[in-house]
């Protein structure tokens, strides 16, 4: 990727109602048109906003996806005790059989 | 003084002479919460007869002479670290009763060390919002004046100390959620570096920035409580295995020796005259102190906020997607099918700003935008951290506000997103760096609102960081000014 193709899509956008409908069925919201109308203006302007590190040539500059140190994790592959299973479902909104339970998926 | 009012380090010489025991030391700081609360709305759960069980526990400790720093003290915690058994809210409909099966590392070095926790304080929803009006369950009132915002996210945890509701807290910082409301209600407050405190239990927003640190009266609690928290983690991967240094070894040794680094970004139109003169006042006092002081340049700082929307709301998409509906939280009974019953919960479970960001999020990672935001929101931040590491090269911390305002109105800023985020135009590069950095108040503006001086320091050295802090506030009486209430 180039940064001229960067530029070029954050500057371009605008995001239209039915693009946040399926953002928001994406991320499995189901919105209110009250939110579809105010998350559409809102997100234009924050998109807008942010489309401003276009500006910034990061051609070869690589990622950072975390400031933690590497080589860091390893630990012993030792067993511990799970938590037992009648406290996982202590929160649940629904259970039976020792299970979460949740409605029909099959029709 | 009041029990209630005074210092972590300060009760603890009290404890350990016998002068009170934890008992009275509690009874003391939730008669304070029975008297404040009502007018501050800084705890979302008091956890009263737990405070009490563990003062009874941490007398018995101190009787055996097996006190540590913080037995019998009394703290509050985030509403966003699990506790075993008491209820862990996010301040969101959707974690409203979630009791966890489990402790966090943090809750449990606590506990382990004897403190005293009076319970679990109010923040914007998933620590998401610089205001804490974004909790579900109302804003909590800056004690300063109480028609204020305390700042957020961690807004409960910096009203509980303002106030003296507790004698230290933890909060939460993402993008400057501890720095700054410490700053707006005039306390310390202090992120550490990335990594060095376990993350585990901690109800993630964005598992790459998220970091728990304290709120405490004075830098000295600061230190004592960022030891009790610090260290390696077996549950959390990204936490680091350095040892953890004695950081009250060099804390008292003055600034004399430190070379203090300006970065000139910080210092532009936009920010609160008031704010800019009193934090150049307390550049100036770090100078008389023996600092050499020197001007820096952060380059890519007017990008950070852009990129951190694009990085925090992206992890935030990923991670607020275990709220289905399933395991724990609020569910609509009434949906029909299984994917109907997860977008009715959410849709029902979450506040605005948490959908505003989730929506934001899933947008910079779908298919076809990935790379233009995402990525090079990636990139960008290996830019803004390149400006760190070289400025560090000549200096040992950076000196520069915390936040570019004094507490502003409740209401005042909630109608538009974009001007809440620039809230944290100041401390978000910071999160993107993985850097520590503390605020310490450093005045007061003409309606009698704190202001807030930020350190920056290098990776792992808080040590240096919390000298530099110590010598400031040794050398001014900003930290010992109280809110009347």
């Amino acid at each position: 990727m180039t940064s001229g193709t960067t530029q070029g899509a954050t500057n371009g956008t605008t995001i239209k109602r039915d693009e946040v409908l399926k953002i928001a069925h994406l991320a499995r919201l189901k919105l209110t048109e009250a939110e579809v109308d105010a998350l559409s203006r809102d997100l234009n302007a924050i998109l807008a906003y942010v489309g401003t590190l276009s500006e910034l040539d990061t051609e070869g500059v690589p990622t950072l996806d975390h400031a933690a140190e590497a080589g860091d994790t390893w630990r012993e592959d030792a067993p511990r005790r799970p938590l037992p299973r009648e406290r996982a479902l202590e929160n649940a909104p629904r259970t039976g059989d020792g299970c979460f339970a949740v409605p029909k998926i099959i029709e | 003084m009041e029990p209630f009012a005074w210092t972590l380090h300060e009760a603890r010489e009290r404890l350990d002479r016998g002068e009170i025991s934890a008992r009275e030391l509690t009874d003391a700081l939730l008669e304070r919460v029975a008297r404040v609360e009502p007018g501050i709305r800084a705890y979302n759960t008091v956890t009263e007869d737990h405070a009490r069980a563990r003062a009874a526990e941490a007398d018995a400790r101190i009787a055996d002479k097996q006190a540590g720093p913080l037995t019998g003290i009394g703290i509050a915690l985030k509403d966003n670290m699990a506790t075993e058994g008491l209820e862990t809210t996010c301040s969101s409909r959707i974690l409203k009763g979630y009791k966890p099966p489990y402790d966090g590392t943090v809750p449990a070095r606590l506990n382990a060390a004897g403190a005293v926790t009076l319970g679990k304080t109010n923040l914007d929803e998933f620590a998401m919002g610089s205001s804490t009006e974004n909790s579900a369950f109302g804003p909590t009132r800056n004690p300063w004046d109480t028609t204020r915002a305390p700042g957020g996210s961690s807004g409960g945890s910096a009203a509980a100390v303002a106030a003296d509701m507790c004698l230290a807290a933890l909060g939460s910082d993402t993008g400057g959620s501890i720095r700054q409301p410490a700053a707006l209600c005039g306390v310390v407050g202090l992120k550490p570096t990335y990594g060095r405190v376990s993350r585990y239990g901690l109800v993630a927003f964005a598992s790459s920035l998220d970091q728990i640190g304290p709120f405490t009266k004075d830098v000295e609690d600061a230190a004592l409580m960022l030891a009790a928290v610090s260290g390696h983690d077996p549950l959390d991967s990204t936490s680091s295995s350095r040892p953890v240094p004695d950081y009250l070894a060099d804390l008292k040794a003055g600034a004399r020796g430190l070379t203090v680094g300006v970065p000139k970004e910080y210092f532009v139109e936009g920010a609160d005259p008031e704010v800019l003169a009193a934090v150049r006042a307390g550049i100036d006092v770090l100078a008389r102190e023996g600092a050499k002081v020197v001007e820096v340049s952060l380059p890519h700082t007017a990008y950070a906020v852009a990129c951190y929307y694009l990085v925090a709301t992206a992890e935030a998409s990923s991670n607020l997607s275990r709220y289905d509906g399933v395991r724990y939280g609020y569910r609509d009974a009434d949906a029909q099918g299984l994917l109907e019953m997860y977008m009715a919960s959410r849709e029902a479970g979450f506040g605005t700003e948490v959908k505003r960001r989730i929506m934001l999020g899933t947008y910079a990672l779908s298919a076809g935008y990935y790379d233009a935001y995402y990525r090079k929101a990636q990139q960008v931040r290996t830019l803004i951290r390149r400006d760190f590491l070289e400025a560090f090269e000549a200096v040992d911390v950076l000196v520069t506000p915390t936040s570019p305002t004094t507490a502003f109105r409740l209401g005042e800023r909630t109608a538009d997103p974009l001007k809440m985020y620039l809230s944290d135009i100041f401390t978000i590069s910071v999160n993107l760096a993985g850097l520590p950095a503390v605020s310490l108040p450093c005045g007061r503006d003409g309606e009698g609102c704190p202001i807030g001086l930020q350190l920056i320091g290098r990776a792992f050295d808080e040590a240096t960081m919390l000298r530099a802090a110590w010598a400031f506030e040794a050398a001014t009486d900003h930290h010992k000014a109280k809110p009347e209430l």
